[in-house]
């Protein structure tokens, strides 16, 4: 029988397999931040122990960065910040730190350097490290003892989990997104769907999206519950790696290409789980509720939780709704927000903010409204280009590479009550910020909220 | 880690689905950068709410945590597990774990111990009777007990085996270091590196 993508790629990694134990998995890229790393520095030092690999292992800062020039004003988020230069100084580990060029968020610098690529194993203590899976990598967010035991060791014992295809049939209509798609398959399988599961992104409307629209759709794949998402390396992959300062050149290029198109399904292999999608029937889809499960189409209303059979669900939609403050019945094209939010590691890329200027161009912002590019090196190439120009001149605020108001670690975040359209991944109560609200939507959708203070697409301007 | 072999303690019933890390110990805790000091986060936001079940003092002391489906969903953040553990509880039993929250209670000692739906919903209601009751979560023999019932749960060998001897996996693996070094010679020269 022939094997899919993940188990070709776990199969590649696994140093030791013993019966009645987990795999103990060889890790290809362990990337690093300040927040989830402290700890594990720590306990190598209680144990005398180094770091195996530091050549395999990369440091940013990113979660509680400000995105206003200047230092750290949070005495907390500057010691953590501190903590993470001291380790990866004592440790010898390259670390990209505030004001560098190749600082950004920690899911965007991976692939931007081209040290994320096919038939990697990369894991990171985060839980969008899914996101690396874009390219054929088997990448997923562990803990701080897992950080710990990377750093130790470059493995993890790990069971392998079971696989799913989502099958994405047709195109995606002009003016819906890599992140409606996401969105629509969250709320299609729920939060808890692909729990203990590897998902393959399969099918027509996958392969032609960007690289940048396949991290959109790799990331989001914890928000369904799954340990990891892949999209099986192609020419797009290829074009997109090429030249980049860690993809490989010469002779060693070929190698690889040659051993990357391998990397895909066979034919006969067989997923435990498959679930189908058409993609030509989606439009542009935004969050309602509090989990990136409780979605709909734009066009849709807020839902009334009697129509949820499960009492589960039920629950979950009556406690969604008090927090949200939403009544059922509200056209979604009714909700007003206080703030619009463009950037994270979902949607804070080149195309990402291309995509939004597009909207915003010769237009005006009517909402508070952050821009905030996923790297120092995005922000580059979109000023390069002049985006910063059309974002200033519609009235937004263009800022400096960070995980910004994704996450209320930095000074970017909700005030209690204020209602916020994200191009973040997180919809979870108090996620922006304690007593915030926030609906999950695509850069398109924020950038025309952005103009009429209202959830609205590009199409109804 | 603590070793778990039984535990016996009384249960608090958290009636929601979608536990997510951020509702178990909000991103503004995690800027610490010690592993202690986290009890004072757990549930931070629903904790000002008076009518929290962590609120009600009969639930004082309680250790076993008897949450809905889906808990421990969203960031990897193991600041949940030391939150939970330094609050005081032992044991989160729920229809459905999060992968990553499970996998990091599973290296930390903090047993989650999955039920379905409808037993769980029993141990909630027996919790709310009587806040009193007893409930044992017993690894060795794989089941859960309470007065007028018993449940199997599953758990794999080998994390039971590890949850009972209370050991670290690090040390266990490094022992395997000629596996490791064995494996670093054949991988493909054009990898990436950092450096």
């Amino acid at each position: 029988m022939g094997r899919t993508l993940a188990e070709k790629v776990w199969e590649r990694h696994v140093v030791r397999r013993a019966e009645g134990e987990p795999d103990l998995l060889y890790i290809d890229l362990h990337l690093i931040h300040e927040v989830t790393s402290p700890q594990a520095f720590d306990g190598l030092r209680m144990a005398g122990r180094k770091i195996r690999r530091p050549d395999l292992t990369i440091a940013t800062e990113d979660h509680n960065v400000p995105t206003v020039l200047g230092p750290i004003s949070d005495p907390v988020s500057k010691q953590q910040v501190e903590t993470l230069r001291k380790n990866a100084a004592e440790f010898g580990v390259r670390l990209h730190p505030m004001g560098d060029a190749g600082q950004g968020i920690v899911h965007v610098i991976g692939p931007q350097l081209g040290l994320t690529q096919p038939g990697m194993t990369v894991v990171c203590g985060d839980s969008h490290t899914s996101t690396h899976g874009a390219f054929g990598a088997l990448a997923f967010g562990i803990g701080t003892s897992e950080v710990e035991h990377v750093l130790a060791t470059q493995t993890l014992p790990a069971y392998r989990p079971k696989t799913m295809a989502i099958e994405v049939s047709g195109e995606l209509p002009v003016g819906v997104t890599a992140k409606d798609l996401i969105l629509a398959i969250i709320a299609k399988i729920g939060t808890g769907g692909g729990q203990g599961h590897i998902v393959e992104y399969r099918g027509e409307a996958v392969r032609k999206l960007s690289m940048e629209g396949r991290m959109t759709v790799c990331n989001m794949s914890i928000e369904a519950g799954a340990r990891a998402g892949m999209i099986a390396p192609d020419e797009t992959t290829f074009e997109y790696l090429k030249g980049r300062p860690h993809a490989p050149t010469g002779a060693d290029w070929d190698a690889a290409v040659e051993y990357w198109k391998s990397l895909r399904t066979d034919d006969d292999a067989v997923f435990d789980t498959v679930v189908e999608i058409d993609a030509s029937a989606l439009t542009p889809f935004v969050t309602w509720g509090t989990n990136p499960g409780q979605g709909a189409p734009l066009g849709d209303v807020v839902p009334s939780p009697d129509q949820f059979d499960d009492p589960v669900a039920r629950a979950a939609a009556e406690r969604a709704l008090q927090y949200m403050d939403l009544k059922p019945g509200t056209p979604l094209r009714d909700i007003k927000v206080d703030t619009v939010f463009v950037g994270s590691c979902t949607n804070g890329r080149l195309e990402d903010l291309r995509a939004a200027a597009e909207v915003l161009r010769g237009r005006k912002v009517t909402t508070r409204t952050l821009v905030v590019p996923g790297s120092m090196q995005v922000k580059a190439a979109a000023e390069a280009e002049g985006l910063h120009e059309v974002f200033r001149a519609a009235g937004a605020e263009w800022r400096e590479a960070g995980c910004s108001m994704c996450l209320g670690m930095n000074p970017d975040t909700l005030s209690p009550g204020e209602r916020s359209a994200s191009t973040s991944n997180r919809n979870f109560e108090g996620r922006q910020g304690k007593g915030g609200r926030t609906h999950l939507v695509s850069p398109q959708v924020a950038a025309a909220t952005a103009v009429t203070g209202r959830l609205t697409a590009p199409a109804d301007l | 880690m603590e070793a778990f072999t039984t535990h016996t303690g009384r249960a608090v019933p958290l009636r929601r689905s979608n536990v997510d890390t951020d509702q178990i110990i909000p991103a503004v805790w995690l800027k610490q950068v010690s592993r202690t000091g986290f009890e004072k986060g757990l549930f931070a936001a629903w904790r000002e709410d008076p009518d929290f079940v962590l609120n009600n003092p009969a639930y004082e002391g309680a250790t076993i945590l008897v949450a809905g489906p889906d808990f421990g969903t969203g960031s990897s953040r193991e600041h949940a597990v030391w939150a939970l553990q330094q609050y005081g509880f032992r044991v989160v039993i729920s229809p459905r774990f999060g992968d990553i929250f499970r996998n990091n209670a599973t290296k930390m000692g903090l047993l989650p111990v999955v039920l379905p739906e409808d037993v769980v919903t029993s141990l909630q209601d027996l919790a709310e009777s009587d806040p009193t009751a007893e409930v044992t979560v017993d690894l060795d023999k794989r089941e859960v007990r309470w007065a007028g019932g018993t449940v199997a749960f599953e758990i794999d060998d080998y994390t039971r085996w590890r949850l009972m001897e209370g050991l670290d996996d690090i040390g266990l693996t490094l022992r395997h270091e000629q596996d490791i070094a064995a494996y670093e010679n054949g991988r493909q020269s054009w990898l990436p590196t950092t450096v």
